[in-house]
C-alpha cells in the first residue's frame, strides 16, 4: 500500500504528527487537498510538500479552498478536502462548512490549531473552530495527542462519506504535529453511536408499494439523496415500471432525464407549474432523498393537502420533521428504490397495477399549457435566459454547471436542460453567493475531462472570483458565464414585487466597474463580452475552443428580467404565477371528471 | 406540553456536553433539567435530560439527539416504570423561636439537617420533584435565605439494564487504505 513501506496497518513507524497526518490523509483516499498554509498548520506542509499522492491546490482564500472542496466532491462523489491555519484560516471555512452541511457535501476539513498549552489562552490566531462549528458539522474532532492523529482522520473520512454524507473538521494542535508519534493506520473504527441505516425496511417498502398501487394522483418527488445515493439508474427503472410522474428539486436536477416525458421539472417557489400543480393536487409524494424545504413547500399547512406521504431518506430525523409522513423509510435511496421496483414488480406480476392515466394527461396538459419560458427584452438587449438556454445547447449534457445564487441559478436550473447526475452543482439549502467560481474549479479538478461552466452572477462572482488566479496557475481551465445584470438582481427582484421598485442598495453598476473583460485579463484567463443576441453562439463557441486557459464572459444582459414562475415566500403554492400577476387556471372540474 | 426523561447514554469525551447543549438551543428545545455523570463503563456517560415538549418535536429531539456521534443510545423512562431523584439545598430561616418547627417538617419528609447556623439552618432534601415543591411550599413561610438544586437523575425499575447490550463498540471496516 504505501511505498515507503511503513504505512501498513497495523505497524507503528516512527514519524512526527504532522507526517502521521499527511499519511493518514493518503491513506484515506486524499488525491486532491485545497488549502492555504499558517503558522499553527504550518508543520503539515513540510511533509505534505514531499507527497506524491497527494496534489494540494494553493487557494487565494480559505472559502474558495471549502467551495472548491465541494464543487470536487459533488462532481466525483468522492471526499472533498480542504485545508486551513488556525483562527481566521479555520473562520474562513466556515461558510462552505455550513454550506456542505445543508447539502450533504462529503467533505473533510483539516485545520491547524494553536499548541496544546495555548488553547484557551486567547492566543494569536486561536479561535474554537471546533465550537464554532459543533452546529453546521456532521462531526468534528480536536487532536492534541499525536497517536490519535491516523483514526481521527480514518473516522472523519468515514462519517463525512458514509450514511448522510456531511461535512467533518479536524482541527489539530501545533504541538501534536511537531511531537514524535508513531503512525499505523487502524484496521477498525470503533464508533459505539453512528450506525447509519441503509437497508430499508421490507415491510416499509410492501406498505409503501400497497400505496403506489392504490394512488390515483402519484408524483416522485426526488431530491438531493438521490443524486448523492447514485440512483438515477434505479429511479429511471421505478419511473418508467409505473408511468409516475417525476419532479426533481433544485438538488436533484440531473437526477431524472429533463427530456423525459414524465419529468415535470422543478417544483417550489421557483418551480414549473406543472411541477408546482403536480405536488399540489396529488393523493401521494413518494418522497426519495428530499427534505420537504420550506423552498418547495411553500406555506406547509397548504401544501399538498390532500397528499399521503411516503417519505424516504437515510436520515431519520428528515422523516416527519416538516411534514407528517404517512409511510417512512429509512434507508439509502439506491437500496429503498431498488427494493421498491422489485416490490412493484412482483405485483405488476401478479397483475396489480397502478392507473394513473387521467393524472398523466392532466399534468401532460398543464405542461404544455404552462411550459417554461420568457420573454425576449423589448428593447432588443440581450435577455439572460436566452444566453443560458443556448449554453446549455451548446455546451450540451455532458458538461458540469455550477451555479452561484440568485436569479442566474433560478434560470440555470431551469433553462440548461440536464440529462445526466451530476452535471448540475449549486449552493441550495444555504444559498451561498460567490460559491460557483471555486465549486467550478474544484469539480474541474475532480472532473478534468469535463467541459465545467461556472455559471454565476455579476454580484456572487465579485464576492470569490480571486480563485481564478488559481485556475489560471494550477491548468484549471473552467468556463465562467458571467450573467451580468449589473446588479443583485434576485433581491431586485424582490424590491420589484414587494418594495414598490425602491432599488435600495441592488445596484452593482457592473456593466461599469470592474471591467470583466480586463479583469479576466490581468487574472492570466481569456476574457470576452457579449451583449447581443446575435453574438451569444459565437461568443460561447470561442470559449468552448480555449481549453488551455480559463475563460470568463461577461455576458451583458437585461437588467429587469425576472425569475417566473413564482410562488412569494409564506404564501401557498396554490397562489403560484406563472408571470407577474398571470396565475394558471387548471380546470379543475375537467380533472374531476376524468378522475371519477 | 408534558415533562418527559430521557436517559442519554454517550461517550464520555471531551465537548459531549456542549454538543447536547446546543444542539437543544440551536433547534429551539428547552431544557427544564440536565444532569450527568459517570456510569458503570468508564468510557461511557449518562444524561438524564428533562424536557417540556408535545409529543412530535419529543421525536425530533430524540432523532437529532441521535445523530451525534457520540450519542450511543436514548431510552425515554416513564414515570411509573422508572424513579427519578432529584437533591436540593435550601437554607431556611430558623432562630430560637422557630427553629423547632422548621425541624419537625425535616423529620416529616425525611429530609436532612447538614448545617447549622444561629439564625437559619441548612436541610438537605432527596425525592422527586413533587416532594421537594411540597417541602418548599411549607418551609418557605419561615424564608428562604438560599437554595440550590440538582437536575434529576433516573432510573428504570426491575433488574434490566439500559446500558448493557448497546455498549459493546461496533467495528466497522476501515476505509480502504489507498494503494
Amino acid at each position: 500500500m504505501n511505498e515507503q513501506g511503513s504505512g501498513a496497518p497495523g505497524t507503528g513507524s516512527p514519524v512526527t504528527g504532522a507526517q502521521s497526518l499527511i499519511r493518514s490523509l493518503e491513506c484515506a483516499g486524499a488525491e486532491n487537498i485545497f488549502g492555504i498554509p499558517g503558522g499553527a498548520i504550518l508543520p503539515a506542509y513540510d511533509p505534505l510538500y514531499d507527497s506524491v499522492k497527494i496534489r494540494h491546490i494553493l487557494v487565494r482564500h480559505e472559502q474558495g479552498a471549502g467551495h472548491a472542496a465541494q464543487g470536487y466532491a459533488s462532481a466525483t462523489g468522492k471526499v472533498g478536502v480542504c485545508m486551513a491555519t488556525s483562527g481566521p484560516g479555520a473562520t474562513n471555512l466556515v461558510t462552505p462548512i455550513a454550506d456542505a452541511y445543508m447539502d450533504s457535501v462529503p467533505m473533510v476539513a483539516v485545520t491547524g490549531q494553536v499548541s496544546s498549552a495555548a488553547i484557551g489562552t486567547d492566543a494569536f490566531q486561536e479561535a474554537d473552530i471546533r465550537g464554532i462549528t459543533m452546529p453546521i458539522t456532521k462531526h468534528n474532532f480536536l487532536v492534541t495527542d499525536p497517536a490519535e492523529i491516523p483514526r481521527t482522520i480514518a473516522e472523519a473520512f468515514y462519517i463525512a462519506s458514509t450514511g448522510r454524507p456531511g461535512p467533518v473538521l479536524v482541527d489539530v494542535a501545533k504541538d501534536a504535529m511537531q511531537a514524535q508519534t508513531t503512525f499505523a493506520w487502524p484496521t477498525e473504527l470503533l464508533l459505539p453511536g453512528y450506525r447509519p441505516v441503509t437497508r430499508p425496511h421490507a415491510k416499509q417498502i410492501r406498505e409503501a408499494a400497497r400505496m403506489i398501487l392504490e394512488a390515483r394522483r402519484p408524483v416522485l418527488y426526488v431530491g438531493g439523496g438521490v443524486i448523492r445515493a447514485r440512483a438515477s439508474q434505479e429511479l429511471k427503472v421505478l419511473a418508467e415500471m409505473t408511468g409516475m410522474p417525476v419532479v426533481t428539486t433544485l438538488m436533484a436536477r440531473g437526477a431524472f432525464p429533463d427530456s423525459h416525458a414524465q419529468h415535470l421539472g422543478m417544483p417550489g417557489m421557483h418551480g414549473t407549474v406543472a411541477a408546482v400543480a403536480g405536488l399540489q393536487r396529488s393523493d401521494l409524494i413518494i418522497s426519495l432523498g428530499a427534505r420537504f424545504d420550506d423552498r418547495v413547500t411553500g406555506n406547509l399547512d397548504s401544501f399538498a393537502p390532500n397528499a399521503k406521504i411516503i417519505h424516504a431518506d437515510i436520515d431519520p430525523a428528515e422523516i416527519g420533521k416538516n411534514r407528517h409522513a404517512d409511510v417512512p423509510i429509512v434507508g439509502d435511496a439506491r437500496e429503498v428504490i431498488a427494493d421498491l421496483v422489485v416490490a412493484l414488480k412482483t405485483e405488476a406480476d401478479a397483475g396489480n397495477q397502478g392507473d394513473y392515466e387521467a393524472w398523466v394527461a392532466f399534468l401532460a396538459g398543464v405542461k404544455k399549457k404552462y411550459p417554461l419560458g420568457y420573454d425576449q427584452p423589448f428593447d432588443g438587449s440581450l435577455s439572460p435566459q436566452y444566453v443560458i438556454e443556448r449554453l446549455g445547447k451548446i455546451a450540451g449534457p455532458e458538461a458540469i454547471y455550477v451555479s452561484g445564487v440568485g436569479q442566474h441559478q433560478m434560470w440555470a436550473a431551469h433553462f440548461v436542460g440536464y440529462e445526466n447526475p451530476g452535471t448540475w452543482i449549486n449552493s441550495g439549502g444555504l444559498g451561498t453567493m460567490g460559491f460557483s467560481v471555486p465549486a467550478a474549479m474544484g469539480a474541474k479538478v475532480g472532473r478534468p475531462e469535463a467541459t465545467v461552466w461556472s455559471i454565476d452572477g455579476d454580484g456572487c462572482f465579485q464576492m470569490t472570483n480571486q480563485e481564478l488566479a488559481t485556475c489560471a496557475i494550477e491548468g484549471i481551465p473552467i468556463k465562467v458565464a458571467i450573467i451580468n445584470n449589473e446588479s443583485l438582481g434576485m433581491v431586485r427582484q424582490w424590491q420589484t414585487l414587494f418594495y414598490n421598485k425602491r432599488y435600495s442598495n441592488t445596484d452593482l453598476n457592473s456593466k461599469r466597474i470592474p471591467d470583466f473583460v480586463k479583469l479576466a485579463d490581468a487574472y492570466g484567463c481569456v476574457g470576452l463580452s457579449c451583449e447581443s443576441t446575435d453574438e451569444v453562439d459565437a461568443t460561447i463557441n470561442k470559449a468552448m475552443s480555449i481549453d488551455d486557459a480559463p475563460v470568463v464572459v461577461d455576458f451583458r444582459v437585461h437588467r429587469d428580467a425576472m425569475v417566473w414562475p413564482m410562488v412569494a415566500a409564506g404564501t401557498s403554492n396554490d397562489d403560484i404565477k406563472y408571470a407577474r400577476d398571470m396565475a394558471p387556471d387548471f380546470e379543475d372540474d375537467d380533472m374531476e371528471r376524468r378522475d371519477a | 406540553m408534558s415533562r418527559h426523561t430521557l436517559s442519554v447514554l454517550v461517550e464520555n469525551k471531551p465537548g459531549v456536553l456542549a454538543r447536547i447543549a446546543g444542539l437543544f438551543s440551536r433547534r429551539g428545545f428547552n431544557i427544564d433539567s440536565l444532569a450527568v455523570g459517570p456510569t458503570e463503563h468508564p468510557e461511557v456517560s449518562r444524561m438524564t435530560i428533562v424536557v417540556n415538549v408535545e409529543d412530535s418535536p419529543l421525536e425530533q429531539v430524540t432523532k437529532q439527539l441521535n445523530k451525534l456521534v457520540e450519542v450511543i443510545k436514548i431510552v425515554e423512562l416513564d414515570g411509573g416504570a422508572s424513579v427519578s431523584r432529584e437533591l436540593l439545598l435550601v437554607k431556611v430561616k430558623a432562630d430560637a423561636s422557630t427553629r423547632g418547627q422548621v425541624l419537625e417538617v425535616v423529620q416529616l419528609f425525611k429530609a436532612k439537617v447538614v448545617d447549622v447556623a444561629t439564625d437559619a439552618i441548612t436541610v438537605q432534601v432527596v425525592g422527586n420533584k413533587d416532594k421537594l415543591d411540597d417541602f418548599l411550599r411549607i418551609v418557605e413561610p419561615f424564608g428562604l435565605r438560599e437554595l440550590v438544586q440538582s437536575g434529576v437523575v433516573a432510573i428504570g425499575r426491575g433488574s434490566r439494564s439500559i446500558s448493557e447490550r448497546n455498549l459493546r463498540p461496533v467495528s466497522v471496516p476501515a476505509p480502504p487504505a489507498a494503494s
